[in-house]
């Protein structure tokens, strides 16, 4: 067998062009029932979390969203992702060539303005760099997105970055 | 929720409480629910092993909401989590204790604020670091 590390590239001129362009997003939703769903979901035992007195005189408008929770996509069946929840197509994309995925990765940042129930947020996102390399651990290639997504709320305060890495390997796709 | 911790209590290389986790199948379907995520290889087992995996496994995001939540813990009533970036660098499955630790990097004021940073990391029952990362917290101060 050759090399195992050498391996053809598999990034074009178009998905190169793609980095750094700005795409909007769709809405996430964040209500008292969501954000107890998530609390819930991780085990956080705040109380902040689960009772609006608690929030209140904590300075909170309302319950506030747990780190790691940024809203969940406003789900409509005519143009949401049946499995991920959110909108098809938004962000940016890159049709990568190979069919398995993995979440390499996760960086979140929050600003003053707290996230609380009752708040819309709206995303702006982009593909923030694009790489690739040999894994020992997946066997083959992998190609490595970093997405950066931007949250805004209703007033216009930026809540939260996000950076997400994405890793695609495995079989390609049938082109 | 622990008593509050204070800027003057930690140092540079003090750890912080440890929080321990063992996520049931039950919680990842909790999450799934929560995050409105709900990829299958969280949950069906059939369709993992078709992926190549094992078998099912826990959410990258869970885990960083787990992060989440041992900073929660460390900034207490008062303080507040500014900031939680990990690294998915092993797989970790269902029904296995899972337990999140972290240790003070850097301890600094800027304006008004008392910034902590740690280095965090959840391991699994064999003590690997399968999600090394660093989050930033402000606390409360004494003075």
């Amino acid at each position: 067998m050759a090399d195992d590390a050498e391996f053809e590239s598999v990034i074009t001129d178009e998905m190169q062009a793609q980095v750094g362009k700005e795409h909007e997003g769709g809405l996430s939703e964040v209500t008292t029932t969501s954000v107890r769903m998530f609390a819930r979901s991780v085990g956080y035992d705040d109380p902040v979390y689960y009772d609006q007195e608690v929030a209140k005189e904590r300075g909170y408008r309302d319950l506030p969203a747990p780190p790691g929770y940024l809203g969940t996509p406003v789900f409509d069946p005519r143009n949401s992702d049946p499995t991920f929840g959110g909108r098809r197509g938004s962000g940016p994309r890159i049709q990568s060539p190979y069919t398995l995925v993995l979440n390499g990765g996760t960086d979140v940042e929050y600003f003053d303005e707290p996230i609380v129930a009752g708040d819309t947020l709206s995303s702006s996102s982009q593909l923030e760099s694009l790489n690739e390399r040999y894994s020992a651990a997946l066997g083959g290639p992998m190609l490595i997105q970093v997405s950066k997504t931007t949250y805004t709320n209703q007033a216009g305060a930026v809540v939260a970055v996000m950076r997400g890495t994405g890793i695609s390997y495995g079989p390609k796709r049938e082109s | 929720m622990a008593d509050q911790i204070y800027f003057e209590d930690l140092n540079e290389g003090d750890s912080i409480p440890e929080l321990k986790k063992n996520p049931s199948t039950q919680q990842l379907v909790q999450w799934a629910a929560g995050s409105g995520d709900f990829y299958q290889i969280h949950y069906d087992t059939a369709f993992a092993q078709n992926t190549g995996l094992q078998g099912i496994i826990v959410h990258g995001a869970l885990k960083h909401a787990f992060l989440g939540d041992l900073l929660h813990r460390m900034a207490g009533p008062e303080g507040r989590v500014k900031r939680v970036t990990c690294s998915y660098r092993g797989m970790d499955v269902p029904a296995e204790e899972y337990t999140l630790r972290g240790t003070v990097t850097r301890k600094y004021q800027e304006g008004a604020k008392n910034i902590m940073e740690v280095e965090i990391w959840g391991e699994n029952e064999k003590g690997q670091k399968t999600t090394p990362g660093t989050g930033t917290v402000t606390l409360p101060s004494r003075a």
